[in-house]
C-alpha cells in the first residue's frame, strides 16, 4: 500500500515541529556542522557538546524548513544525548526514518535524512 | 467547451495515492496526453516504424514521410517560412544548448555580454553561464519591478549601456506567470544590433506564435508541455542564421560526406539533426500540435486565464497566503504562491492528500527566487482540461493548510 500522506503529519510530528528539543544554539559546543538541501532550501546546524570519554553530552539544533526537516532533527537531538560517539556512527538512515516513524516517500526521505547527515558530519568537525 | 476534452485523456480519470480523484495542476512541469498522441505513436510502432532518411524500403519511406509531416506541422503551428528552419531536439533545454554550443562558440568572445532576464528557467541561464566559462563573456539579469514584469524602458537601458550580442528571454515565466513582450522586445533588441532567443516551453502550449510577425531570430519550446511526448522538442532559427552557424552535434545524419580528412554538413535541418532522430516522438508531438490547434489556442489560452483569475482572487483572500507574480491580466494559467509559515513541499504533500498536483520548490528558477527572497513556492498551473470545479478544490484545500500547519501551541511529549 502507498503510504498515505495525511500520516506523515501525525500528532507526534507536528508536537515537535512546533515543541520541537533543543532549538537553539550553544556556546559550549565542541563540534558542530551545518547542510542543507538546496532543492528544498532546507537548512540544519547542529551543535554537539562531546565528553572527553566521547559521549553526547547536550544537542542542539537549529535550522528551516519543512515540517518533516525540522520535527526530524528534534526527534534526533532528544535520541542522541548520552550516547557515545561510536553509537552514534553506526546509528543508520535507515534507523534514521524508523526513529521519525511515519513512512516516506523516497522524496522526503531526503527531508528527514537531513539531521541524520548533518549529525555524522559534526561528529567529525571540532569547533576550532 | 474545453471541459469536455476531459474524456480524450485517459489519466485525467484516474485517483491519486489517497484515494481522491486526480486534480492535476502540475501542468507547467508537464501536461498529460490524449488518446490521439498515445495513438499516433502505437500506431507508428505497430504498423510503419522504421529509421529515417536511410532506408530504400518500405517502412523507412513511409517513417520518414511521417517525420517530414511532423516536421511541415510545426512549420504551420509557429508560422514558420520554411521547415528548413524547424529542427528537432531533445527538448527547450537541448534547443538552447544547442544555440549556445553553436551559434555562441562561433560568435561570442571575451568582449561580448549575453542579456538575460532574472525569471529566467536554468536552462535559459546555465547553457550561457557555460558559454561564459569556455569565451570569457560575460551574463547581465534585467531586474524585475515590482509588479513582477519589466518595463520596457528598463530593457531598452540594458539594451543600449550593455550592447549584448544576444538577448534571451522567456516568453511567460514558469514561475511568476507573466507574459512577456516578445514582439516589442525582439524590436527593441534588434534596433540594438543583438539578436533574440525565445523560451517559449510556457507560452507555446497556451498561445498562438507567429515568428515571422514576431521576428525573433531563435525560438525553442518542448513536446511535453503542449500534450505532445517526452524527449523531443523544437528549435525554430532564421533560416539565413542557421545556414551560417556550424552543426553542433557531431555523426551520422548531419552529414553530407565523411572522409578520412574531414566531413561536409548536410543542408538545414539535417545539419542539426545528428544520430538517430526522435521519430515517434516528432510523430507523436505532431498530433499534439493538432489536437490544441483544433482547440484553438486563443480558447486555450481565455479559459486558462479565466481559472487562474478565479483561483488568483480567491487566494488572495486567504489569510496568510502570498501571490508571487502579477495580477491574472498579465499572465497566463500560472499561479505561484506562499503561505506563511508553511514550507512549500508541506502544502504539496498536504494538497496530494486531497488529489490536487501542484509543484513546490524554486521550479528551476533559484536567481529569481533568491531576488524575491523566497526559498521556495507552491505552484498550480492550469491547461484547457481543468475546470472550475478543480479550482475550488484546490482553494478549499489551501485553506485547510493553514489550520493543518498553524501553531496551536502543542506540546511535545518524549519519546524516550
Amino acid at each position: 500500500m502507498t503510504p498515505s500522506e495525511e500520516d506523515i503529519y501525525q500528532e507526534h510530528v507536528l508536537d515537535h515541529h512546533e515543541d520541537p528539543y533543543h532549538r537553539g544554539s550553544l556556546t559550549t559546543a565542541t563540534h558542530a556542522h551545518e547542510a542543507n538541501n538546496p532543492l528544498c532550501g532546507d537548512v540544519v546546524h547542529i551543535d554537539l557538546q562531546l565528553s572527553e570519554d566521547g559521549k553526547v553530552e547536550q544537542a542542539w539544533f537549529t535550522g528551516s524548513g519543512c515540517v518533516i526537516s525540522q520535527a526530524s532533527a528534534s526527534m534526533l537531538m532528544e535520541k542522541i544525548e548520552g550516547k557515545t560517539v561510536d553509537e552514534l556512527k553506526k546509528f543508520s538512515a535507515h534507523e534514521m526514518l524508523e526513529l521519525f516513524g511515519p513512512k516516506l516517500t523516497p522524496n522526503r526521505q531526503k527531508c528527514c535524512l537531513l539531521s541524520w547527515r548533518v549529525l555524522q558530519s559534526a561528529l567529525h568537525s571540532p569547533v576550532q | 467547451m474545453l471541459e469536455s476534452t476531459r474524456a480524450d485523456f485517459p489519466i485525467l480519470s484516474r485517483a491519486s495515492a489517497s484515494g481522491a480523484l486526480l486534480a492535476y495542476l502540475d501542468n507547467a512541469a508537464s501536461t498529460q496526453r490524449p488518446r490521439a498522441v498515445i495513438d499516433a505513436m502505437s500506431d507508428c510502432y505497430a504498423r510503419y516504424y522504421s529509421n529515417v532518411h536511410r532506408g530504400i524500403h518500405t517502412l523507412s519511406e513511409e517513417s520518414t514521410h511521417a517525420y517530414e509531416q511532423a516536421r511541415q506541422m510545426v512549420a504551420r503551428f509557429l508560422n514558420a517560412a520554411s521547415s528548413r528552419e524547424i529542427v528537432f531536439s531533445a527538448g527547450t533545454t537541448a534547443a538552447i544548448n544547442t544555440v549556445a554550443r553553436a551559434w555562441g562558440d562561433a560568435n561570442i568572445n571575451a568582449s561580448d555580454v549575453i542579456l538575460l532576464t532574472i525569471a529566467e528557467h536554468h536552462a535559459n541561464i546555465v547553457p550561457w553561464h557555460q558559454l561564459a566559462e569556455r569565451t570569457g563573456c560575460r551574463i547581465e539579469f534585467l531586474p524585475l519591478g515590482e509588479d513582477f514584469s519589466i518595463d520596457d524602458d528598463v530593457v531598452r537601458e540594458h539594451l543600449a549601456r550593455l550592447s549584448p550580442k544576444l538577448f534571451s528571454f522567456v516568453a511567460a515565466s514558469n514561475t511568476l506567470g507573466t507574459e512577456f513582450p516578445v514582439a516589442r522586445w525582439t524590436r527593441l533588441a534588434h534596433e540594438y544590433g543583438a539578436k533574440v532567443l525565445v523560451d517559449a516551453a510556457q507560452a507555446a502550449p497556451h498561445r498562438s506564435l507567429d515568428v515571422q510577425a514576431l521576428e525573433v531570430d531563435f525560438l525553442v519550446f518542448s513536446g511535453h508541455k503542449v500534450c505532445g511526448p517526452t524527449g523531443i522538442g523544437v528549435l525554430y532559427g532564421k533560416e539565413a542564421l542557421l545556414d551560417s552557424i556550424p552543426p553542433f552535434l557531431g555523426g551520422g545524419g548531419m552529414i553530407r560526406q565523411v572522409t578520412v580528412d574531414g566531413f561536409l554538413p548536410a543542408p538545414l535541418p539535417e545539419k542539426f539533426e545528428a544520430g538517430t532522430p526522435p521519430i515517434v516522438e516528432a510523430i507523436g508531438l505532431s498530433a499534439a500540435l493538432k489536437y490544441v490547434s483544433n482547440l484553438g489556442l486563443d480558447a486555450i489560452h481565455a479559459h486558462e486565464s479565466e481559472l487562474c483569475r478565479q483561483a488568483d482572487s480567491s487566494l488572495r483572500e486567504i489569510e496568510g497566503v502570498r501571490i508571487i507574480g502579477p495580477t491574472p491580466e498579465k499572465k497566463g494559467g500560472i499561479l505561484s504562491f506562499i503561505v506563511n509559515g508553511v514550507h512549500a513541499h508541506d502544502i504539496s504533500q498536504w494538497l496530494d492528500t486531497r488529489g490536487i498536483a501542484v509543484r513546490a520548490g524554486h521550479h528551476c528558477t533559484m536567481p529569481l527566487h533568491h531576488a524575491l527572497g523566497v526559498t521556495a513556492t507552491t505552484r498550480a498551473s492550469f491547461y484547457f482540461y481543468n475546470t472550475e470545479d478543480e479550482v475550488e478544490r484546490f482553494v478549499a484545500s489551501v485553506k485547510e493548510v493553514r489550520d493543518k500547519f498553524a501553531p496551536t501551541g502543542r506540546r511535545r511529549r518524549t519519546t524516550l
